[in-house]
């Protein structure tokens, strides 16, 4: 199921279809006649991104830059948070109180307030994307820190070693998958946030790209920052799956691949 | 009958309550059992007659409710020095290499992979897995990662061993290789083990003493001693001598309707 060949075969088959899918949007545009300030064709996308390529990847760049800030503090703080939920009773009543209150809240809306606080710069970004992206990390990786084999607890304990030692040698080398799958979840959370922190003020990154190509009805670039966003989304993910594969080979999941 | 040496493992009277929401369980209840300093005791009883409380009892991973557990005298009230324990399903690391879950259990200790590393790889050539040091444990059978975990217990060199059906999970004769392995290791180094089993024959085979434990609450029903030459290999399994053990324990078994002839 998994041997290269049907792997080459599956990415020829997406290929083909993302290829189908274009096409179709293409002659269906050209064929009703519908105006570009509704639905420009895939091809005038095209022109534009490479009418103006630096301007892009700048921008893009730029919003590239505080998600990737934001899923990283998202990350350093989510795991810190993890560990001493799962360390002390009494931290872990104080840090889902806080957590849950959070998240309940639509963080959305707080952005405005990083802007107050922050200002106009990537600082307000960052903070958006870090807030959206923490809690699918400190949910599992909670649960990844406390799933460990009741013979393996046993072991632990047999050997007499601390808190420190088992978490060390136990308990954050068997939370990694668990991790990786909050990480995945946190990375598209980030990259709203950003965007997200783009829209409520400041003057770079795709997210301003797009308020102001609609504030002059220029959907062909609002279609063209939507475009690498997609790319943006997709290629981050797939990055944390190739480190994925990397660092959890001797993950269940992983195996076969 | 004077006493010249404190046993090495010591149990009297020992009761085991835990509690439930439907009121307590008695798992284990007049336990009396003494294990000399090398010796090798099987407990031998039905699922769920309080086999591996008994041994976490032992290991000071329980504490009992009535009555005292001790090693070399002194009170177990947390895991004491020296002791090892193998459970039924092996508790290998899937992250670490095999070398790395046999050296873990000098890392848990507090002490430096490194130092254990050529003592680790001693163990796996003794029992075979030499060529496997570096694989993984999802690479193995069932029969090699039980192994490596006889091979990780036996990294610290623990005066006690203490075994939760290591074998059960096994095919027969995965088993019968295990049993001569182990059986070798010990007549070489004379640990004190207890070993829990379901199997008559496996304890036969392996041990000096074997308790017969009873359900509901458990307790131990006849404590039989093995009157069979060491060292011992596959072959005492054929012996009438190995065959009248066997007929035995059968029907202490079936008078305590614990099987079905
Ligand atoms: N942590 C626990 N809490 C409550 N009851 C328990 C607990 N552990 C064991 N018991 C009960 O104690 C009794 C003895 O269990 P134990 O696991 O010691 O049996 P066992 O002889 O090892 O069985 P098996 O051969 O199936 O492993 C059972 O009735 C079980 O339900
Ligand atoms: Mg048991």
């Amino acid at each position: 199921m998994n041997d290269p060949d049907t792997k080459l075969h599956n990415s020829a088959v997406t290929a083909m279809v993302f290829v189908a899918l274009l096409l179709a949007w293409e002659v269906g545009v050209r064929i009703s006649g519908v105006a570009p300030i509704l639905l420009p064709a895939p091809s005038a996308v095209a022109r534009e991104l490479a009418n103006a390529p630096g301007f892009f990847l700048r921008e893009s760049a730029y919003t590239v830059v505080s998600t990737l800030a934001g899923f990283a503090l998202a990350l350093l703080i989510g795991v810190v948070l993890a560990i001493a939920i799962v360390g002390s009773r009494w931290l872990e009543r104080l840090i889902w109180t806080v957590l849950v209150v959070l998240n309940s809240l639509p963080k959305v809306a707080l952005a405005p307030l990083f802007v107050i606080w922050m200002g106009l710069g990537v600082a307000p970004k960052v903070a958006v994307a870090v807030l959206l992206a923490l809690f699918s990390i400190v949910v599992d990786t909670v649960l990844g820190l406390r799933t460990v084999d009741p013979d393996v607890t046993a072991l632990v304990r047999i050997s007499r070693a601390g808190w420190l030692r088992e978490m060390l040698l136990i308990r954050l080398p068997g939370a990694l998958p668990a991790l990786f799958a909050g990480m995945k979840v946190a990375i598209s959370f980030a990259l709203v946030g950003a965007i997200v922190g783009e829209f409520v003020g400041g003057s770079s990154g795709l997210g301003t790209v797009i308020l102001i190509a609609q504030g002059q009805f220029d959907t062909t670039r609002v279609f063209a920052a939507l475009v690498l966003l997609g790319i943006i989304g997709a290629a981050l993910f797939h990055l944390l799956e190739i480190a994925e594969r990397l660092l959890i080979p001797w993950h269940l999941s992983q195996r076969s691949r | 009958m004077i006493r010249v040496s404190v046993p090495c493992i010591s149990i009297a009277g020992g009761e085991k309550l835990y509690p439930s929401s439907r009121g307590a369980i008695m798992a284990l209840r007049g336990i009396d059992l003494d294990v000399a300093d090398g010796e090798f005791v099987s407990l031998l009883g039905p699922s769920g007659c309080g086999k591996s409380t008994l041994l976490r009892c032992i290991a000071g991973l329980e504490q009992l409710s009535a009555g005292t557990a001790s090693i070399h005298g002194q009170p177990i009230l947390s895991p004491p020095d020296g002791i090892a324990m193998v459970f039924q399903r092996d508790a290998l690391l899937d992250w670490r290499s095999i070398i790395g879950n046999v050296v873990i259990a000098a890392q848990l200790r507090g002490h430096r992979a490194a130092l254990y590393r050529d003592r680790g790889m001693a163990l796996l050539e003794r029992f075979g897995l030499a060529g496997f040091a570096d694989r993984y444990p999802w690479e193995l059978s069932g029969g090699m990662r039980q192994r490596v975990a006889i091979c990780r217990a036996l990294l610290m060199e623990p005066t006690i061993l203490l075994m939760d059906e290591p074998f059960g999970a096994l095919d027969a004769m995965t088993r019968d290789d295990l049993n001569v392995e182990l059986i070798r290791m010990w007549q070489a180094s004379r640990r004190t083990v207890v070993f829990v089993t379901h199997s008559i024959a496996e304890a036969v085979f392996l041990s000096d003493r074997i308790a017969v434990l009873s359900r509901g609450p458990g307790r131990i029903e006849e404590l039989m001693k093995v009157d069979l030459p060491r060292p011992r290999d596959l072959g005492v399994r054929e012996t009438p001598a190995f065959a009248a053990h066997v007929a035995h324990l059968r029907a202490v078994f079936t008078r305590l309707g614990l099987m079905t002839t």
